[in-house]
């Protein structure tokens, strides 16, 4: 066991996939003699060689179609976009190829590959550093999108993502990669993909969040813990496909639900859940399912973006007013 | 080296001008020092596969015109562009195709079948036989080189000597991923040819609105790769350049591009009618060009091939390519579940209800 944060946990994970697997080949800007722009790959390439860790031109669709094209001749490429509001040139691969191989050719050709990108806000960053894209990767049938909130978590979903035969994309919360540190084994595990968890157990609603905001929900339940209201918290964990089985057992438990998320509300994860809380637990609901999410804005720049991103004390009157209802 | 003036860079020493051509358009060999070194043979092997995707292309028109087939993307007159290219690769070597490139597909070993089932609307048109090294039709535009290029990367990271050819069209050499797919694929050494098929028509988009480049060439210029025009009618000649190419790229010395001057004579697809964007007398121009016909004139000089032979050919394989039809419309529909279990290596919960639902209302079980 080592104490980590969550950029220490992914290098030392992708070393591990690497160590594990001569297939798995690691690239993207700045990712070779720098090691990243938050360090992630730090050492990968002193360690395994410039063939398996490499610096590419700056060009995002470029590194997911080669991506593709090394996962169709039998590698399992781990591709960096540097921050998730670059990857929009790369949406034409994500969306008409990553996606759909398997599909296409009915099974026969797949791909084994891994997009990870820093994401979501909240480390007052430029213009395009802080996008939250659950809801557009996440709408993308043959995807699987992960997303960890905590280093232990970071390590058992990266390496089941690698060894993964469906594309998945990685979605990494920056404002939390230094935040905190962890016990991570140093022995391999996974954790599998499409799994939520129970992270606070409670009986009076349950919340749905995942990312850097699961810390905040964590932070606003104590907040009605003291108030005698007992929050039962999930995190999601994986944004597509997601785990129903664990939401709707929670939701039958308590009786409401709410759904906190980073991203723009209209569209939303957040409208994706709600839909199948109604679906699969209408009748032992006592209150509206509630979503908290971005407003319909433009990400604002630094100076206003603390209007933009939910803090413990909006959740808290938030989920107070669905346990209240 | 510092300029002492404004000096403005026009001329880069590109490959613009001069087109390698080795057989003329009347089929007489003008450079008889550049012919590969095929037995004679091959040659009428290699004009049997052109013979065998114009009678297939037309075979696919005309059932389409009869209401049999989807949309189809035709093929006549560009078929040395494909056959020359993929006789010129060994047997492990990759292709990845745009759209438009049945020669090379048949060449390479996807059967008739397949491909009519892909125009008829069906997946498993992209489905192949094992081990055979192509990838699927690309629809989107100039994607497909970023997939050649990763392949041809991926050879060489594994240590192997297999090279990755990859085609997309004229109007394709405007994309973004075009460029970005020549950068990368220079900067790795990657082992991959790019071969623009210039038929010089982007459905209705003419060559010289797509770019005030001389020569698509050139292109590979910026890129610090090597580029080349070649007369893409000319079998000998597409052949012979991609050879080059191909072992070049074997031997570790990089990505090589290669723009077939060719023509389109017939539509984009099915659904356009060339009459509005061009003249015929320009179609006509072209037909003198064509590449069966030189090829042909050539066998015949050489004593390998006789006229009533040729006819007899193109029949045959005509009605070869009826009865490949006719199996493709009797194989009736795909199963249901294979619209839903190729999304993921296993079907995640979702997807399973939205299948049984489905199911339990095709069998009438509505609930």
């Amino acid at each position: 066991m080592a104490l980590m944060n969550l950029i220490t946990t992914i290098n030392h994970t992708l070393d591990r996939a690497m160590d594990q697997d001569d297939r798995v080949v690691v690239f993207g800007e700045d990712v070779g003699v720098e090691g990243g722009v938050f360090r992630a790959t730090v050492g990968l390439q002193e360690k395994y060689g410039d063939k398996r860790c490499f610096d590419t031109p700056l060009a995002e669709s470029a590194i997911v179609g080669t991506a593709v094209g090394m996962a169709l001749n039998g590698l399992r490429p781990v591709a960096e976009i540097q921050f998730s509001g670059f990857v929009y040139p790369a949406f034409n691969q994500i969306i008409s190829h990553v996606a759909r191989m398997r599909n296409r050719t009915r099974g026969q050709r797949y791909l084994p590959m891994v997009i990870r990108m820093p994401h979501g806000g909240g480390i007052k960053a430029l213009e395009h550093h802080s996008e939250s894209l659950d809801t557009f990767l996440g709408h993308i049938p043959g995807l699987k999108v992960v997303t960890p909130s905590t280093p232990y978590d970071a390590k058992g979903l990266l390496l089941a993502a690698i060894q993964d035969d469906d594309p998945v994309i990685f979605l990494e919360p920056s404002k939390i990669y230094r935040a905190f540190r962890q016990e991570v084994p140093e022995e391999d595990y996974t954790i599998p993909l499409g799994k939520a968890k129970v992270v606070k157990s409670g009986s009076d609603l349950t919340v749905v969040s995942w990312g850097a905001y699961v810390h905040e929900v964590l932070k606003a339940a104590q907040i009605l813990q003291d108030e005698g209201i007992d929050a039962e918290v999930i995190d999601l964990r994986t944004i597509s496909p997601i785990d129903r089985e664990t939401i709707l057992e929670s939701v039958k438990k308590t009786g409401r639900f709410a759904v906190v998320h980073e991203a723009a509300k209209s569209f939303g994860p957040g409208a994706e859940l709600i839909a199948l809380v109604n679906e699969g637990a209408f009748l032992y609901l006592e209150a509206p399912p509630t979503r908290m999410a971005g407003f319909d804005i433009t990400i604002p720049l630094p100076r206003e973006e603390h209007h933009y991103f939910l803090d413990a004390s909006r959740i808290a009157a938030g989920l107070r007013r669905v346990a209240q209802f | 080296m510092i300029h002492e003036r404004i000096e403005l860079i026009r001329d880069y020493g590109a490959p613009g001008g001069p087109m390698l051509q080795i057989m003329d358009e009347h089929g007489a060999v003008r450079r008889p020092e550049l012919v590969p070194s095929l037995a004679e043979e091959k040659w009428l092997e290699l004009y049997k596969a052109m013979v065998l995707t114009r009678a297939a292309d037309d075979k696919a028109l005309q059932l389409q015109r009869q209401g049999r087939m989807l949309t189809y993307a035709p093929n006549t007159g560009q078929e040395a562009a494909q056959v020359g290219p993929a006789a010129a690769m060994e047997k492990n070597d990759w292709l990845v195709p745009a759209f438009r490139e049945l020669g090379a597909w048949l060449y390479r070993g996807i059967p008739l079948k397949t491909v009519y089932l892909y125009w008829y609307g069906n997946e498993y048109g992209s489905h192949f036989p094992e081990g055979v090294r192509v990838l699927p039709i690309a629809v989107p535009i100039g994607t497909q080189l970023h997939h050649a290029v990763g392949i041809a990367m991926a050879s060489s990271i594994k240590g192997e000597k297999d090279v990755t050819v990859a085609y997309i069209g004229d109007g394709g050499t405007s994309t973004g991923d075009f460029n970005e797919a020549l950068n990368f694929a220079g900067v790795f050494n990657a082992p991959v040819v790019f071969i623009v098929q210039n038929n010089q028509y982007a459905i209705s988009v003419p060559r010289k609105k797509q770019t005030k480049a001389e020569s698509l060439a050139q292109k590979a210029v910026a890129a610090g790769i090597p580029g080349i025009v070649v007369d893409g009618n000319d079998l000998m000649a597409m052949y012979a350049a991609t050879k080059e190419a191909v072992e070049r790229a074997r031997r570790g010395e990089g990505p090589t591009l290669i723009e077939a001057y060719t023509y389109r004579l017939g539509a984009h697809t099915t659904s356009d009618d060339p009459t509005k964007y061009r003249e015929d007398s320009e179609v006509e121009q072209w037909k003198l060009r064509d590449p069966l016909r030189r090829m042909k004139a050539y066998l015949i000089d050489q004593g390998l091939w006789s006229d009533e032979q040729d006819a007899g050919l193109y029949e045959q394989y005509g009605a070869y390519a009826l009865e490949v039809f006719r199996q493709v419309e009797a194989e009736g529909e795909p199963k249901v579940a294979d619209l839903f279990q190729y999304t993921y290596k296993e079907m995640p919960a979702h997807l399973r209800e939205q299948y049984e639902e489905y199911v339990r209302y095709l069998e009438g079980k509505v609930e």
